[in-house]
């Protein structure tokens, strides 16, 4: 064997290891959270309320405020990241515009979480008087969910043919009936991928809501948009840095995660599933 | 009367179009706002390069640098394993993985990206911390390796996946021409196409690079929480991202302390602003090197 093929047998070998590497993080993680989760979860864990002082009892307010908090946010950050999808596919506005708002929009997503938080704590617990509150999280949680909306929404717009819009013009459809009736349904299932891919994200952020709505223990389930909330990812935080039976709350912890695992991974499958069904339809 | 209609509603999109930069703006408003008053008692040179951050003692004291240096400390780290497991892989799905491993591999990727942030920091709380601690006989296991190790691996995805766009970049007649000459694969990828790629590839490193120095929960979490300058990874930390979510609670609202927290966010937002304004200008650059510009 030559020398350079040897080269290119350990490179390539190399290669193999960081992408084995992947696999196997993904796996570690997989693997240890659920040999130990596993224990804890059961239908009681899933359906009551904590007990004696977070040792015992179940986890459902926090499964229940997490429902809330990620259906806000989506109910808030949808018609936007929609609405800006449309207006730079579809309006194709200038070219120093659709460069403003696209490095805004790719500014947001870097933003760091805990500064999303403070955000919030600002503008909606304290200036708009939400308090801490389902409101509040839902809306700055929203907010970062925003430009993952946006680019998920502007892949499947820029996917519909433009065949069809001139169709649709021709036929002497305005632009809006045309974006309305042809367009949208078309890329229906590449925006319900964005949503699902942000509920993924959402569902799982911790640092957003700890200023903004989070509770580490509140009786009872909340009975309105203005309550304090628990949520699953603070509850795993709490769990493991508050009160003071560490063994037993460890124990709560690890059926928490991987509760918010199963939950944040089978969400991101489903979207990744919908997403290559539909680059297939369109690749045919 | 329809043209009017048709009108009012492109300029509703246009006003919802601009919902993320009103945002980004409110974000810097708010950040600017509540982290000014702080200069007033602590001046920028102190804040900055002062050794000692203990906001509650009396008199208390603002310095941040113990906060910036663990940041660093922690992100540096990270960066020893995203930049060539991340690289390395996209290398890998590039080059190497065929279109059935790819289906498989790919999804593995974004899914390890979507593992929440407070996943990672269990884990690495109550899995990897112990582990090191008994491996390496650590008097304490929540230290700037652990952090950075896990902060390492939340940033791989990201770097992995912008690295792969930027290798499908890379027309294909490089490649052919490289194998013209003789070239055999291995040389074809370091010669031709990882050089070709090179800017993009810093763009996908500046970004992971801006994901780890932005993580909050799992810092809080695995870091140890010691405002000192740390001398060795393995010391404690509390770098700056941890320092605001651990102690916002705690400070009175109005207090030097809450403006001092504000001031850190200001900080870290003006830091991970610039990586991504570089990573923006970077990668312009790199399409318009390989006529992709749009």
């Amino acid at each position: 064997m030559k020398r350079r093929d040897i080269v290119q047998k350990l490179g390539f070998s190399a290669l193999f290891a960081c992408m084995a590497a992947n696999v196997l993080f993904l796996g570690g993680i997989i693997f240890f959270i659920a040999a130990r989760g596993l224990g804890s979860i059961n239908w009681a864990f899933l359906t009551q309320a904590p007990r004696d002082s977070m040792t015992a009892g179940g986890v459902a307010p926090a499964i229940v405020g997490t429902f809330y908090l990620t259906l806000g946010a989506i109910i808030f950050a949808l018609p936007l990241g929609v609405a800006c999808a449309i207006y730079l596919t579809e309006y194709s506005p200038k070219g120093w515009i659709v460069n403003v708002l696209r490095i805004s929009i790719n500014n947001l997503a870097g933003v760091p979480s805990v500064v999303f938080g403070l955000f919030g704590l600002t503008v909606f617990v304290k200036y708009m008087g939400f308090g801490i509150s389902i409101v509040s999280g839902s809306l700055t949680l929203g907010i970062l969910a925003l430009p993952v909306i946006i680019s998920a929404s502007q892949e499947a717009l820029v996917a519909v043919p433009q065949s069809i819009r001139e169709a649709s013009l021709a036929l002497g459809a305005s632009q809006w009936e045309t974006i309305r009736k042809v367009v949208l349904p078309a890329a229906l299932p590449g925006i319900l991928t964005g949503v699902i891919l942000s509920v993924g994200r959402v569902a799982g952020e911790t640092a957003p809501i700890l200023f903004t709505a989070a509770a580490f223990y509140v009786r009872g389930y909340p009975d309105s948009p203005f309550s304090e909330v628990m949520a699953l990812p603070y509850h795993i935080y709490a769990l493991m840095t508050e009160g003071t039976h560490p063994e037993e709350q460890t124990a709560i912890a690890y059926g928490s995660s991987l509760l918010l695992l199963g939950l944040v991974l089978s969400v991101s499958m489903l979207a990744i599933y919908i997403r290559a069904r539909q680059r297939k339809t369109y690749n045919a | 009367m329809n043209k009017k209609k048709e009108r009012l509603i492109k300029y509703l999109f246009t006003a919802l179009a601009f919902s993320s930069l009103v945002f980004l703006i409110g974000i810097v408003l708010v950040l600017f706002k509540e982290a000014l008053p702080i200069f007033g008692k602590v001046s920028l040179k102190a804040f900055l390069l002062g050794e000692s951050w203990y906001p509650t003692a009396e008199p208390p004291e603002f310095g941040i640098l113990p906060l910036i240096l663990a940041s660093l400390w922690v992100t540096l780290g990270a960066l020893v394993i995203c930049v060539p497991v991340g690289v390395g892989s996209a290398l890998y799905l590039h080059e190497l993985a065929g279109p059935r491993q790819r289906a498989v591999l790919k999804p593995v990727i974004e899914i390890l990206a979507s593992v929440p942030s407070i996943v990672y920091g269990f884990f690495g709380m109550v899995i990897l911390s112990p582990f090191l601690q008994d491996t390496f006989e650590l008097p304490i296991g929540l230290c700037a390796l652990t952090t950075s190790i896990i902060l390492g691996v939340m940033a791989t995805p990201t770097v992995a996946s912008i690295a792969e766009d930027a290798l499908s970049y890379v027309p294909r007649s490089f490649r052919e021409a490289s194998f013209a000459v003789g070239a055999d694969r291995w040389q074809t990828l370091t010669k031709v196409i990882i050089p070709a790629a090179g800017s993009g590839i810093s763009t996908a490193i500046i970004l992971g690079m801006s994901r780890a120095i932005g993580e909050t929960m799992t810092v809080l979490m695995v870091a140890g929480g010691a405002a000192v300058i740390p001398h060795s990874v393995f010391d404690p930390v509390r770098p700056m991202t941890a320092a605001i979510a651990a102690e916002m609670g705690e400070a009175p609202v109005g207090s030097d302390h809450y403006h001092a927290l504000f001031a850190i966010a200001l900080i870290l937002f003006l830091i991970t602003f610039a990586f991504n304004i570089a990573a923006e200008l970077i990668s312009r650059r790199f399409r318009l090197k390989l006529g992709l510009a749009r």
